[in-house]
């Protein structure tokens, strides 16, 4: 493995400036790793020529001294966000050959920047899932392996699998993933980066493949702290385009990253202590309290009632507006078609082999919920739980800056597990859930190991708007974590 | 006021209750959630964005003319203007529905109750409520006809703004609906919002149908949908409140249901199958958030509302003094009452009234076209009116010179002039020809004078002839009389 | 509240998804366990509670009447799996 492959972004930028190496170089480097790794399944389609081509340019660019915010550096992109000619799948049957005549406005902002395409990467079809497992094209394998079963594939979380699993086997120097429910933040906790899911309304949805609208929210996974900070600058804006992008400015978060934790509250809420919990998650938990009091940061408890029906109230606000999403995937304008002898028939057949499982399933409940009679008790009985538990948070932020929990309740477990029961794989979202829907900006950092050596990750939420502290408060966490554990297939290369 | 309308069956009278939903297009450049053109007639698939295909991570944003337009049109029909709105998605699917659901507004309406006047024949108004307005996006086209095993999409109409304009029950009969349809035509075109134009689709009515005896509370009702035309719904409610009464009268009872009329047959039938019954799964879209309006800009939007058909009408009757009917009339379009205006301007605006509706309307009406299209100007007609005002020409002159002006576009005075046309008001040339007329006809003045006063009228007649018609008749009277019996 | 194999017959027939007769029971016990782990919503007190409608507060942008998209018939066909001059095909549809 090349040594290129352990710079940082930031440490690749400076390098790239420096011009000690050209993103030609570096993009090469990565275009090998990927090839290394492709067994993992963390890409569906990768792009080594366009890397190439866009690796030339950044050169020609960062010569004249002319480099954007991102020149050169090699990402991959979750196959969620529609990437102009190449090919986009959403991990979905139902977009076979999909390739979209327009580019996200997310991926236009990294390309603006002089960011590289290495390709696109697996993830949960239409990003429903916890594992990964539910895609079209196969699940992905993280590269750790745990101590007590080295044999078994385990998940890297999802739905954002691939890009997690990219980043941790260092076949992309960072990544976008997408986050509805917790598809960013899990993944990273799992795979031991850095995730972070931004403010609702940060990034523009505009070309992102939608699963839940009122939650999706695209974000940067990373190595580092100050890496992601550095995409997700670059990733956000307002948006025309997208009538729910937010106007409100980007703090600059290269500023506040280092500015320590000293003087600030972070709330601990007793409620994400949950039943049945491992104790190496609390143990962490613990451990994070710790190094903040450390760093000169109060404590203080708060309380959350309404956490532990944040997960029902997901599981009907998501599958009701992805039926609804989900819609046009009916086999006239673009995707897959089964004929059928006629256009009821023609739909029928299409959806049900272009759809997984999963994705079945989720739209079955979406349709149930907003169906005549049952969206009062269903749809509308949650949207308003949904504004309790946003009521939680604006109470709780009233006394504290941020708040810290674990991000997942388990560490990463092995492919075929928690698949005999759909509410089971579920639960895996259940720290990251509430500030999904209320909409907070939050970001999982690489806080340890479990006892058989997979990675822990933990959460720092913050207000509306306010990623300058969550920056704050993960980029603390991060130098106290001192996490510097690599899986074994990176150590040996 | 008018008879109420009924309808006589074999257990006794019954009467119609009609509601209708009216989709107007508005006219805007652009469509309501994109950038994309809403001209008509277009090549397939050639106004047609990402957005409106519904690609993959495609995002609606609202067009700000469109919402106006709502807002305008509220105002007009003195509605409640919701200061907040929500638009939500009602999900079907269609070949022509790209997203699989239809943005619309269902609990929150962007305008609530208002109002409309109908215009009575007898000259009359009656009060027609308006339940509420709101705006949706219209579908693509499907056609059918164009391959035997295939249906072509055409998706340039996907997404064009509609609004639907729904009444209360409060119509009563097929004719009642035809003139709630053309006074809200009327009222759409007067304020810019809707051109009205039926054969183009860009105003179409459902009509809720159901009778009952007089006295007896509400039916069931059947909505006909899609109508384009008068006509159309004057037979559509004609044929279904008479199978309502039939299924009625046999014992049976009525199914709520969608039903076509089929202009071919003159029939209405069951548009869908029991199994097909539609949920449309409404909910708030999350695309999109609450449209909220600013009173401010509300004032300011009905500030620069113009002069509506009905304080137009009701300053033709007081102003000008015409008939309800005629000032009706006058005010259906505003481009109309702008033409009377100008006519009336200064003259006998009675007299000006009469010529257009009857002389002008008529010519038009008989030669197939419209106002704008008229051979004779306002101003030519005025002139016209002018010329009998002042005596130059008779009433009967004046019709010959308007079909004149009508055939060839020449000005009043030049035809006067050119066919020497002028009333004769010369005494003395009038009663040369009176003399003439009494000396060749002496034995019937003596009959007149022998008490046979019914030959006046002949005495008239003869003289107008002899003149050519260009003797002032009120002369003729008055110098035959000082003649005759002086 | 459970379903039963007739509800999720209509509720697939409702989203245009088929859903094969060996197939339907299985979909009928995840759905039922899904619904089940949902309702425990109904122990939340949510009275007078308003809706979450926007979780930014913000309200809708309106953008100006202009003409700025389409004119690209070959952009939004190029994907579709059957078209013809320029009009995207499905298989007849009957009234």
């Amino acid at each position: 493995m090349s040594d290129l492959l352990n710079l940082t972004l930031a440490e690749a930028r400076a390098t790239l400036a420096a011009k000690d190496i050209s993103s030609t170089e570096l993009t090469q480097a990565y275009i090998a790793r990927m090839e290394a790794t492709a067994d993992l399944n963390a890409y569906i389609t990768t792009t080594p020529d366009k890397a190439l081509q866009m690796a030339e340019q950044a050169d020609a660019r960062l010569a004249k001294g002319e480099g954007g915010a991102l020149e050169g550096i090699p990402l991959a992109i979750k196959d969620l966000f529609c990437t102009e000619g190449v090919l986009t799948t959403a991990a979905s049957h139902i977009l076979d050959g999909f390739i979209p005549p327009y580019e996200s406005t997310v991926t236009t902002n990294l390309w603006n920047a002089g960011a590289v395409l290495l390709g696109k990467t697996n993830l949960d079809e239409f990003a429903m899932g916890s594992s990964n497992v539910t895609s079209y094209y196969g699940p992905v394998e993280n590269p750790w392996r745990s101590t007590d079963e080295p044999d078994r594939k385990r998940v890297p979380g999802g739905s954002s699998g691939g890009s997690a699993a990219a980043v941790a086997a260092r076949s992309a120097l960072a990544a976008t993933g997408t986050d509805t429910g917790g598809s960013i933040r899990q993944p990273a906790s799992f795979s031991g980066i850095v995730g972070m899911k931004p403010t609702y309304g940060r990034c523009s949805r505009w070309g992102i493949v939608a699963f839940a609208s009122s939650l999706d929210q695209a974000g940067p996974m990373a190595r580092t702290v100050e890496d992601a900070a550095l995409m997700l600058q670059v990733m956000a804006g307002y948006d025309p385009k997208d009538s729910t992008s937010a106007a409100e400015a980007m703090p600059d978060l290269s500023a506040a990253l280092n500015q320590g934790v000293k003087g600030l509250k972070i709330g601990v809420p007793a409620e994400y202590q949950v039943d049945g919990m491992p104790e190496e998650i609390t143990k962490v938990w613990r451990q994070g309290i710790d190094w903040l009091k450390a760093e000169g940061a109060e404590i203080v408890d708060i309380s959350l009632p309404h956490t532990k029906y944040a997960l029902a109230t997901y599981y009907i606000i998501a599958p009701a507006e992805a039926s609804s999403n989900l819609a046009r995937y009916d086999g006239v304008r673009y995707g897959l078609r089964v004929d059928g002898d006629s256009l009821a028939e023609m739909y029928a057949n299409t959806r049900a082999a272009g759809f997984g499982e999963e994705v079945q399933r989720r739209v079955l409940v979406g349709t149930y919920v907003l169906s005549a009679g049952y969206y009062d008790a269903y749809y509308l009985k949650a949207q308003k739980v949904r504004a309790l538990l946003r009521r939680d948070f604006d109470q709780a932020f009233e006394t504290v800056d941020a708040i810290l929990t674990p991000t997942a309740p388990s560490d990463a477990f092995a492919i075929g597990d928690n698949e005999d029961d759909p509410v089971k794989m579920y639960l895996n979202d259940i720290f990251t859930v509430p500030a999904s829907l209320a909409g907070l900006p939050g970001i999982s950092v690489p806080a340890g190991l479990s006892e058989r050596g997979l990675p822990m990750g933990l959460q720092v939420l913050g207000r509306m708007f306010d990623e300058g502290s969550v920056v704050r408060v993960g980029r603390a966490l991060e130098r106290a974590a001192d996490f510097t554990a690599v899986p074994t297939m990176v150590r040996e290369g | 006021m008018t008879e109420p309308y009924r309808i006589q069956g074999e257990t006794g009278e019954w009467e119609v209750v009609l509601g209708l939903e009216v989709h107007a297009q508005v006219i805007s450049h652009a469509k309501l959630f994109s950038g994309s053109s809403t001209t008509f007639g277009a090549e397939a698939n050639t106004q047609v964005s990402l957005v409106d295909a519904a690609m993959p991570g495609m995002l609606p944003v609202i067009n700000r003319e469109c919402v106006e337009q709502a807002v305008r049109t509220g105002l007009a029909l003195k509605a409640q203007i919701n200061l907040r709105s929500v638009f939500d998605r009602k999900n079907y699917f269609y070949a022509d529905l790209p997203q699989g659901y239809q943005i619309s507004q269902y609990k929150d309406p962007i305008v609530g109750e208002g109002v409309l006047l109908l215009d009575l024949p007898d000259g009359s108004t009656k009060s027609v409520g308006i339940e509420r307005l709101h705006l949706e996006q219209d579908a693509g086209k499907s056609l059918h006809d164009q391959h035997p095993q295939k249906t072509y999409v055409d998706l340039n109409r996907s997404g064009v703004a509609l609004m639907e304009i729904v009444s209360k029950p409060d119509l009563s009969s097929p004719e009642e609906a035809g003139l709630y349809v053309k006074k809200l035509r009327s009222i759409l075109r007067y304020i810019g919002t809707c051109d009205g134009n039926m054969q183009e689709g860009s105003m179409r009515a459902d009509v809720n149908v159901s009778v009952r005896k007089p006295g007896d509370p509400l039916g069931t009702r059947c909505e006909i949908k899609n109508m384009n035309s008068v006509r159309f719904i004057h037979q559509a409610i004609e044929y279904e409140a008479r199978r309502q009464i039939e299924i009625l009268e046999g014992g049976g009872k009525i199914d709520q249901e969608t039903r076509l009329f089929d202009t071919g047959r003159g029939e209405t039938r069951s548009m869908r199958s029991k199994e097909d019954a539609q949920d449309y799964r409404y909910f708030p879209d999350p695309d999109l958030l609450p449209l909220v309006l600013d009173q401010a800009r509300v004032d300011a939007l009905g500030a620069e509302l113009p002069e509506l058909p009905d304080v137009k009408k009701a300053r033709f009757i007081a102003d000008f003094g015409l008939s309800p009917y005629d000032a009706a009339i006058l005010v259906e379009e505003r481009e109309t009452a702008d033409w009377y205006e100008q006519l009336a301007k200064g003259r006998d605006a009675k007299i000006a009234a009469n010529w257009l509706i009857s002389e002008l309307f008529g010519a038009l009406n008989k030669a197939g076209k419209d106002l704008s299209e008229s051979p004779v100007s306002a101003e030519s007609l005025g002139g016209l009116v002018d010329l009998i005002g002042d005596g130059t020409i008779s009433g009967r002159i004046a019709k010959e010179v308007f079909a004149e002006m009508f055939e060839t576009g020449k000005a009043a005075g030049d035809i006067v002039e050119e066919k020497g046309l002028k009333q004769v008001s010369d005494t003395g040339a009038i009663e040369g020809i009176i003399d003439a007329v009494l000396a060749e006809n002496a034995d019937k003045v003596e009959q007149y004078r022998g008490g046979k006063d019914k030959l006046f009228g002949f005495f008239v007649g003869q003289t107008m002839k002899k003149s050519q018609g260009k003797a002032n008749p009120g002369m003729v009277n008055d110098l035959l009389r000082q003649k005759l019996d002086g | 509240m459970s379903l039963d194999k007739a509800t999720v017959a209509s509720i697939a027939n409702l989203a245009r998804i088929k859903v094969p007769d060996d197939r339907l029971e299985a979909m009928v016990g995840d759905l039922n366990a899904i619904l089940g782990f949902v309702e425990q919503l109904d122990a939340v007190d949510t009275a007078g509670v308003e809706p979450l409608a926007s979780v930014t507060g913000h309200t809708l942008p309106q953008r100006e009447d202009a003409i700025t998209d389409g004119g690209y018939q070959a952009r939004v066909t190029a994907n579709a799996p059957e078209s013809t001059h320029g009009f995207y095909v499905v298989p007849k549809v009957v009234e």
